[in-house]
């Protein structure tokens, strides 16, 4: 199990553009991190996801 | 005299419109109307966890050639406001980031000395930081020394329309800091949008006053016009105030009396 936007995930061994497309995500409109350290675009399809990781999806909302 | 030319620079940026519009609490599908009305270059947005329930994407409703203004809203130190803004940068909203970092969630006042800190960071990354704080010269000082590109202070508690409760102490950063001030928080109404752009502030940020007023694209037209009235009136320079007493403004050659 891994933790995706805080809740329990089942992922592992997924690449991160699988889950984003499996989950529905806009992959150009998100921001990915693992384990704090940031996920450039680019490397999407080959970042594999594995158990224990945080992961946060990140994406921009209306504020001041 | 006052012209089109009339321009303030951010990071090497030039912009002419004094108004950098929030984008928070009102509906994505009032943005186009209000950056139309508000005349806004820039716009400020946050940053959180992606949702796919919503299938509406904000940025899809900011009209091409806004500069985003991303901030670190959430970070309670330093090092959280770092990585918002990395992750901001990420997501393609290019080298700004407006630096909000709170500790108190009751009057969420700024913790100015963190904010010192993260703009440090964020300077030497490039980063163009427009660091939202408390009025205070001793911290402004030190922001320009960490390499922001304007300071951002304060005019009373954010979200509460309450107006220039800090007026005195903006005033001093006006005269005493040279970056733009630009007025973030608390300004509930025009009246106090072209009060501190008389005094000399660069800029002013609004959200809140207009996304609880009633016509939402209306205050944006007005917040305009009275920034801009504002900034005439400071390039003008005020007329004078009389301590005593009373100075015609008629000429006296009366013939009534004669």
């Amino acid at each position: 199990m891994l933790k995706i936007n805080g809740k329990p995930a089942d992922a592992a061994g997924l690449t991160v553009a699988e889950y984003l497309a499996r989950e529905n995500f806009d992959a150009r409109k998100v921001a990915v991190e693992i384990n704090e350290e940031i996920v450039p675009k680019k490397n999407f399809a080959e970042v594999v996801l594995r158990d224990g990781d945080i992961v946060e999806i990140i994406g921009l909302m209306g504020g001041g | 005299m006052v012209t089109l030319e009339d321009k303030f620079t951010l990071g090497g940026h030039e912009f002419t419109s004094r108004f950098i519009l929030g984008s928070g609490k009102y509906s994505m599908r009032l943005i186009e109307a209000a950056v139309r009305d508000a005349g806004a270059q820039i716009i400020t947005l946050a940053v959180r966890r992606a949702n796919t329930r919503e299938h509406e994407n904000i940025i899809d409703y900011i009209p091409k050639g806004v500069t985003l203004l991303p901030n670190t809203s959430g970070a309670r130190n330093a090092s959280e406001a770092v990585r918002i803004a990395r992750l901001a940068r990420e997501l393609g909203c290019g080298n700004f980031v407006k630096i909000e970092i709170m500790r108190d969630s009751k009057y969420l006042l700024p913790d100015n000395s963190e904010t010192v800190k993260a703009t440090e960071i964020l300077a030497k990354e490039n980063f163009i930081v427009l660091p939202y704080m408390y009025p205070d010269l001793n911290i402004a000082r030190d922001l320009v020394n960490a390499g922001a590109a304007a300071v951002m202070p304060l005019a009373s508690p954010i979200g509460s329309n309450r107006g220039l409760a800090t007026r005195d102490f903006i005033q001093i950063l006006i005269d005493e800091i040279d970056l733009p001030i630009i007025v973030d928080a608390g300004i509930g109404r025009p009246s106090q949008a072209c009060e501190v752009m008389e005094m000399g502030a660069a800029a002013v940020m609004a959200n809140t006053a207009l996304a609880t007023a009633g016509d939402l694209p209306l205050m944006a037209a007005a917040f305009r016009q009275a920034i801009e009235a504002g900034r005439k009136a400071y390039l003008s320079g005020l007329g004078r105030v009389l301590s005593r007493g009373a100075a015609a403004s008629d000429p006296l050659t009366g013939f009534l009396h004669d």
